[in-house]
């Protein structure tokens, strides 16, 4: 456990490599890589769970439902995101960089940074749903096939990170 | 083996591989991520953009010779208000959390609590948004402009639009080097090592 992890990948041969899975998903599904609509997928079999009419009665999470016949845990981009975390988890062992931990500034506490980390988790995941799509299905596979809302998504996504990074500088100091 | 089925180890595959390539380029790790925000490590632009341009290359070159039918391929839908404001909430969710979804998810299976956290966050704002949707749903759908592309909005003739997305691309390249090269004797007081995060 003590060894010395693997140096990363250099950027632009795992920027082509990240390209390739991309462009192999277009090319034998005919669709990119998402994430967040898993999380949709996901949330919405959680309200079914708990409370089944209401969830059913919601035009947002009754659309993944459909009719009932089928669990959107089934759907490919819940699979295609379980290989996602299987991928990671293995890339990690391998390069002896698994490691049980909260990375954060030296001077930044565990709770603070979980606190921060939980937080700007709920607003992106919002974001997401309000947009559409996230980093992966709708910046990187839209970006690539030159959609207008990607492009305009991407852009909005840098300007906004750029202007609030000041102002969580306490939890990497 | 049926096709659902078969898709679906596609689907496994794909995110693997996918999940992979993404700790292999250091995008498992939050520091390494808002890095790109505070101009410390251009790592997330030098990636994300390689593999815009080459999947974007690649798609024309398979569309070219016959082997894809790039008309086949689901194109996101554009509504640009809603994406234009979304973006913006996932911005400042993204450099609040140091992680977006998919780095989130190799975070937490790279051991990281924050990565963790990170996924709850996203599928508790998920719940809200989904909750407030009676309420969001002419919002959400303002200026729909179908599966809208560049080529087709902008008067840029041909490839034009896909050339130009290659030549700043290169230009963000060369950019991004330079301003590391600058920084590397610079001190960066402050901020933990990226390859090695203080994980006790």
């Amino acid at each position: 456990m003590t060894r010395e992890p693997q140096r990363y990948w250099n950027p632009y041969a795992a920027g082509v490599a990240l390209g390739l899975v991309l462009l192999s998903a277009f090319a034998l599904v005919g669709r990119g890589i998402g994430v967040s609509g898993a999380a949709a997928a996901v949330v919405a079999t959680g309200v079914d769970a708990v409370a089944p009419a209401h969830a059913r009665g919601n035009a947002y999470f009754g659309a993944y439902l459909g009719d009932g016949s089928r669990s959107p845990l089934g759907d490919w981009i819940v699979v295609e995101v379980a290989g996602v975390l299987l991928g990671g988890l293995v890339s990690a062992g391998l390069a002896g960089r698994f490691r049980p931990g909260v990375e954060r500034g030296p001077r930044a506490g565990v709770r603070t940074r979980l606190a921060y980390a939980f937080a700007g988790g709920a607003i992106m995941g919002f974001g997401t749903r309000l947009a559409r799509g996230c980093t992966s299905g709708l910046a990187l596979t839209g970006g690539a096939l030159l959609s207008v809302g990607a492009w305009v998504f991407m852009l909005a996504l840098f300007t906004a990170g750029y202007a609030m990074a000041p102002l969580v500088r306490r939890q990497w100091t | 083996m049926s096709a659902l089925a078969e898709n679906l180890w596609l689907a496994l595959g794909i995110g693997a591989a996918f999940g992979f390539v993404l700790e292999r380029a250091g995008l498992g790790s939050a520091v390494k991520l808002a890095g790109q925000f505070y101009l410390r490590d251009l790592t997330v632009f030098k990636v994300m953009f390689t593999a815009i341009v080459t999947a974007l290359v690649g798609l024309a070159a398979l569309d070219a010779a016959g082997l894809v039918d790039r008309a086949a391929i689901a194109l996101p839908d554009t509504f640009l208000i809603p994406q234009l404001v979304g973006g913006l909430v996932f911005g400042i969710g993204f450099i609040v959390g140091g992680y977006c979804p998919g780095t989130g998810c190799v975070g937490m299976a790279s051991g990281r609590g924050d990565g963790v956290a990170v996924v709850l966050g996203m599928l508790a704002g998920v719940l809200v948004f989904g909750e407030l949707y009676p309420a969001l749903a002419t919002f959400y759908t303002l200026t729909p402009l179908g599966p809208a592309t560049l080529p087709e909005v902008l008067p840029l003739p041909g490839p034009t639009a896909g050339l130009a997305v290659v030549a700043l691309a290169a230009a963000g390249f060369a950019t991004a080097e330079w301003w590391e090269r600058r920084r590397t004797f610079r001190s960066d007081a402050g901020i933990i090592h990226m390859d090695n995060p203080r994980t006790p």
